[in-house]
């Protein structure tokens, strides 16, 4: 198990966080603690132990291919913080060559 | 005031549901103000549907009080955040709200929780503080803290809530209700506002088990749109409600009555363990050896799939969107930095780290692993018990504020709930009493039953028991 640093700046940025200085400080310490604690975990032997992903043994369980009801377009689009012509609308993703 | 007291006076002609609707807004306005239970209620919808309830369905009539993670079509689903605080209706019905209107219940109240239900306190709520009815100055207990301040202030009857790592459970326990965890599959959760989805279930928090029983009648079973719900057939629960505990063998795990449970909780739980053995249950030690590293397991797996889940709150399709972004990844940062509250992103980034690449191994894969030894524990447990009995927390409500600043002082709270998520069995906190705790009087205790997976019935039997 690696010892417990976090590059939490970094991290926040794969997650779409920007945080501020303060919040930076403040979370350092805390997720680092958080982390040490996790590390008693490699003290167990878990060769040949199965992980478990789900409690209860349901695994890909698909629906009839038939169409059915949805929500209306007017109901997704209810939400959207920008939308036009019942579309939702955001920056540019593409920038210019 | 329950859902079966309010029922026969329905059905006697005694009141009407929008009576009932009336007394609760009434409550509401006297009290509530203090608890902070409520984030909103819609007074106007709730009685246009009372005016058609059917009192011949088994839930005919009885409002119900939604957790702020359960979609109510047309309601607000604030999940307790900015995200969702001022611009968000829900545009369907959870399942198990569509199931609550088929029982006729009237979904009735938004409530107050943690941040997209993490933490033990609701005080993680970036909306609202909720107060614990038995003393102001403490927590409620959560994340569903909402749900069961209002339960135990009498300003709902009954209420729905989410647990994930024990949050219907502790919240339950602290304001001295009954808060029931199905297991998992037992309850869709198609509508409710994901967190963990390994470890989530929707269950009741009620004043009595017999309430408990009814909700989890109405709510229970499969649904095509959740696809981890279990097509299994649903057991009537509430005709063995009152068959008692003789000659059933109830487990008590040494691992839970060790060091650090305040002793007015210990005294509290063994009274009502002993309780259970006059009625003829036969109690029998027993061990659960991985239970020290359930918090380790639990908070490396949960923020896990939290940090995964949340990425859809990207403020593009709905909720919060920062004004004037420079471009499209600027949009996403800002509006998640001004949308999420402290215990949302401590919780991200943690979940982020234990699944990036050079880590997950060591964290996530380890963890998943030591889940199937936790899950494994309860297995052996059961081939000896029929269920097992503990305390829900540690102590009972703490003032608000007092863990500020140490999240993970916070986490270790979770001991003794967040084990039966890992495993998926269910859980019932059931009030057994009160004590005095720093410098609180009469605070409430939960004893918790556990049982096998699938066996509601059998946790909501030995409940009635300690609770009569």
């Amino acid at each position: 198990m690696p010892h417990s640093h976090i590059d939490v700046r970094y991290v926040a940025n794969l997650a779409r966080l920007e945080l501020s200085d303060e919040e930076l400080a403040t979370f350092q310490p805390q997720l680092e603690a958080i982390l040490r604690h996790a590390e008693a975990l490699s003290k167990l032997d878990v060769t040949g132990i199965e992980p478990t992903a789900h409690p209860a043994a349901v695994f890909g369980r698909m629906r009839a291919d038939v169409p059915h009801e949805s929500l209306p377009p007017r109901a997704v689009l209810q939400n959207a913080p920008d939308q036009a012509q019942g579309q939702i609308r955001v920056p540019k993703v593409v920038t210019d060559a | 005031m329950t859902i079966a007291s309010i029922r026969k006076q329905l059905l006697a002609g005694e009141t009407t549901p929008a009576a009932v609707i009336q007394r609760l807004a009434g409550e509401i306005a006297n009290r509530d103000s203090v608890t902070g239970a409520y984030l909103s209620h819609n007074l106007e919808a709730a009685l246009a549907e009372a005016a058609t309830a059917d009192l011949s369905l088994p839930l005919g009539g009885v409002p119900i009080a939604i957790k702020d993670n359960i979609n109510v079509l047309s309601q607000p689903c604030t999940c307790g955040s900015k995200f969702l605080g001022r611009n968000y209706t829900s545009p369907y019905d959870a399942t198990v709200v569509r199931k609550l209107r088929a029982a006729g219940a009237i979904p009735f109240g938004r409530m107050n929780q943690d941040e997209f239900a993490m933490g033990s306190s609701t005080e993680n709520s970036a909306l609202q503080t909720t107060r614990n009815p038995h003393d102001p100055q403490r927590i409620p207990g959560g994340s569903s803290g909402g749900s069961a301040a209002a339960v135990a202030d009498r300003s709902a009857i009954a209420a729905l809530g989410s647990d994930t790592g024990g949050s219907i459970r502790q919240p339950a326990s602290h304001c001295g209700v009954v808060g029931l965890k199905p297991s998992y599959g037992r309850v869709s959760r198609y509508g409710l506002v994901a967190f963990a989805s390994s470890l989530d279930q929707i269950g009741p928090l009620t004043r009595t088990v017999e309430d408990s029983a009814l909700i989890l009648q109405a709510i229970a079973g499969f649904d095509p749109a959740d696809s981890t719900s279990l097509d299994v057939p649903v057991p009537d629960y509430l005709s063995g409600l009152h068959d008692g505990v003789a000659g059933m063998k109830l487990g008590v795990p040494k691992e839970y009555f060790g060091e650090g449970i305040d002793p007015g909780v210990r005294n509290n739980v063994e009274a009502a363990i002993r309780k259970l053995a006059a009625q003829g249950a036969e109690i029998v030690g027993i061990s659960l050896p991985h239970t020290e590293h359930a918090v380790a397991t639990y908070y490396v797996i949960a923020p896990a799939e939290a940090s995964s889940n949340l990425s859809r709150f990207d403020g593009i399709r709905y909720g919060h969107r920062t004004a004037n972004p420079a471009d499209i990844a600027d949009l996403y940062k800002k509006s998640r930095e001004e949308g999420f509250g402290p215990e949302v992103k401590r919780r991200i980034i943690l979940g982020t780290y234990v699944l990036s690449s050079g880590y997950y191994d060591a964290y996530y894969g380890r963890a998943q692993k030591v889940r199937t030894l936790i899950r494994r524990d309860f297995e052996n447990a059961f081939q000896q018990v029929d269920a097992i009995v503990s305390p829900v927390a540690p102590t009972p409500a703490r003032k608000i504020g007092a863990f500020a600043n140490d999240p993970l002082h916070e986490y270790l709270s979770d001991i003794f709930t967040i084990s039966a998520n890992l495993a998926g069995i269910p859980g019932i906190s059931v009030p057994c009493g009160v004590t005095d705790f720093d410098g609180g009087k009469n605070l409430p205790v939960g004893l918790q039953i556990l049982g096998p997976h699938l066996c509601e019935a059998k946790l909501l039997r030995i409940a009635k028991a300690a609770e009569a």
